[in-house]
């Protein structure tokens, strides 16, 4: 059994547009208030993990905080980048390196879909060329396989916005927080069919930090520690149906989010069922609908029935996105998974305020998607 | 107008194209583009291969907005023309290609019914000497 890691200190930069603050100064923000919820100075920390996407070297923020020689190191892994920085935080800390650390996320992305060159992906330059390399589209066709095949409906996609966008009116750290009928978001410009320009979340800006230590030193920093009980990045396997693919085989294999979902449960030694809280990678309606599912919590096709019964509310059975996801707060790549542990960590010590789950969930679960084929999870406990 | 293929090796030429794949000499596998390696087995015995010019509808989308410019070479702004998008299931493997239409009912009615689609050469754009670059789509096939 992997030593327990503890997270005694969370700081978040709000998530939106922020003109004339550069990444780098939101991620020392977000450290500086992680640094305040420990109850600990920069010079007390050990080692750094930084993610980003279009901050090259994310390590720079020690010239705002302090040149103290720490060895820290960046980390871009696509969507998954900041579950790549936590999970090698936390090693960090299970192999004994260090006792404590950082990890850092931020990002500072322009508007509109993300745009790169299709052979950095391991993709031909025609496929661009031809307009078929975009994230949004494999997004549209993933979820509009699995309406046909589970019956989903056009409305419960409206229901995932309305939900997502009510949350993020209660959190003032969203991007968003201007709540939509499920009619303005079917109405809106189709983009990707089935999906209308509302249910895509906008890259955007901002930054998250979290402080770690070993599970035996928590208490020296908090009364109310939060265990990290599994971290887990995983990456496509042959058959998987996945974003930026010009071809598929027959075979088919599942989702690297199951395949990293399995494995957190089973390092954490807890299942889906023990879970109070969830965050789950929601770039599109879609996408959480699906991942509703390829995370454990529910069979395909449920989630009709759950979403309309209202299961998914923060006073519901299945809490999705308690602080309105990637919907409401957009997706700064580099930050995004640490935004959705910095709610869980919030959610656990029953300080989440107004969108607080009710009866003191114990178990928190998060869940990273994204481009080439990646995912990360962790499952976290009081 | 001149027709250029938006890239070599992609399909043959003439009335009757087929997509050009490979195939792992060792395990089998087809892969679409042409590449080198196996993805299942890691071999390098990859040979050419030419793929099944019909085939039935595995999934689908529109693109109903105009692509980032680079790498997209069709018109956009306001002479954009939104197209479907689709995984083509061709019997040995399933290719993703553009839909001459973008009608739900049609393309739904694709999947449902394993309706036939086949291989056509479609104009996406235009190059800087003012040639017509062409690339290969699916069109659903009419019943007769």
């Amino acid at each position: 059994m992997a030593m327990d890691v503890a997270i005694v200190g969370v700081g978040i930069h709000p998530f939106g547009r922020h003109p004339g603050v550069s990444g780098i100064q939101m991620g020392a923000i977000a450290i500086r208030k992680a640094l305040a919820d420990a109850g600990v100075a920069w010079k007390d920390i050990e080692f750094a993990f930084g993610g980003s996407y279009e901050v090259d070297n994310p390590d720079a923020v020690v010239a705002l905080m302090g040149l103290t020689g720490i060895p820290f190191t960046d980390v871009y892994n696509g969507c998954a980048t900041a579950a790549s920085a936590l999970t090698m935080a936390a090693n960090t800390i299970r192999l004994g390196d260090h006792r404590l650390g950082i990890a850092v996320g931020m990002d500072k992305h322009p508007p509109g879909a993300f745009s790169a060159d299709p052979r950095d992906y391991a993709c031909p330059l025609w496929y661009g060329q031809v307009g078929e390399f975009l994230t949004t589209k494999f997004f549209g066709m993933k979820i509009n396989k699995y309406m046909l095949d589970h019956d989903i409906s056009h409305q419960t996609l409206a229901r995932v916005v309305n939900k997502n966008l009510r949350n993020g009116a209660l959190n003032e750290n969203a991007f968003r927080r201007k709540p939509m009928t499920e009619e303005q978001i079917l109405e809106s410009p189709m983009l990707n069919y089935p999906l209308t320009q509302y249910m895509f979340c906008s890259p955007d800006e901002g930054a998250a930090a979290l402080v770690l230590c070993p599970a035996e030193d928590a208490h020296q920093y908090t009364d109310k520690p939060v265990y990290l009980r599994a971290t887990t990045v995983r990456t496509r396997r042959l058959g998987a149906f996945e974003v930026h693919s010009t071809w598929l085989p027959e075979e088919q294999t599942v989702a690297p989010t199951v395949d990293a979902s399995r494995a957190a449960y089973e390092m954490a030694g807890i299942g889906p069922e023990d879970v109070d809280v969830i965050q789950l990678q929601d770039t599109d309606a879609g996408a959480e609908i699906i991942h509703l599912a390829e995370n454990g919590f529910c069979a395909d096709g449920d989630q009709e029935r759950i979403y309309a019964e209202g299961e998914t509310e923060i006073g519901g059975r299945l809490p999705v996105n308690t602080d309105g996801g990637l919907i409401a707060n957009g997706e700064p790549i580099g930050a995004s998974g640490l935004r959705q542990v910095h709610e869980v960590v919030l959610q656990l010590r029953g300080e989440a305020g107004e969108r607080q789950v009710p009866n003191t969930p114990k178990v928190g679960y998060t869940q990273l998607y994204g481009a080439p084929g990646t995912a990360g999870v962790s499952i976290l406990t009081v | 107008m001149t027709q250029v293929p938006v890239a070599e090796g992609l399909f043959t030429e003439g009335d009757a194209p087929q997509l050009i794949g490979s195939k792992c000499g060792d395990c089998g596998i087809v892969t679409f583009p042409v590449q080198d390696s196996c993805p299942r087995c890691a071999s390098i015995a990859m040979g050419e291969h030419l793929l099944a010019s019909r085939g039935t509808l595995w999934a689908w989308t529109t693109q109903s907005f105009p692509p980032p410019v680079p790498p997209y070479v069709g018109p956009v702004g306001k002479d954009f023309v939104p197209f479907g998008v689709g995984f083509v299931d061709l019997g040995d493997v399933k290719v993703e290609a553009r839909l001459t239409t973008t009608d739900p009912d049609v393309l739904n009615a694709a999947v449902r019914d394993n309706t036939p689609l086949d291989l056509v050469v479609v104009p996406v754009g235009t190059d800087d000497d003012g040639n017509e670059i062409v690339s290969y789509a699916f069109t659903v096939v009419k019943e007769a």
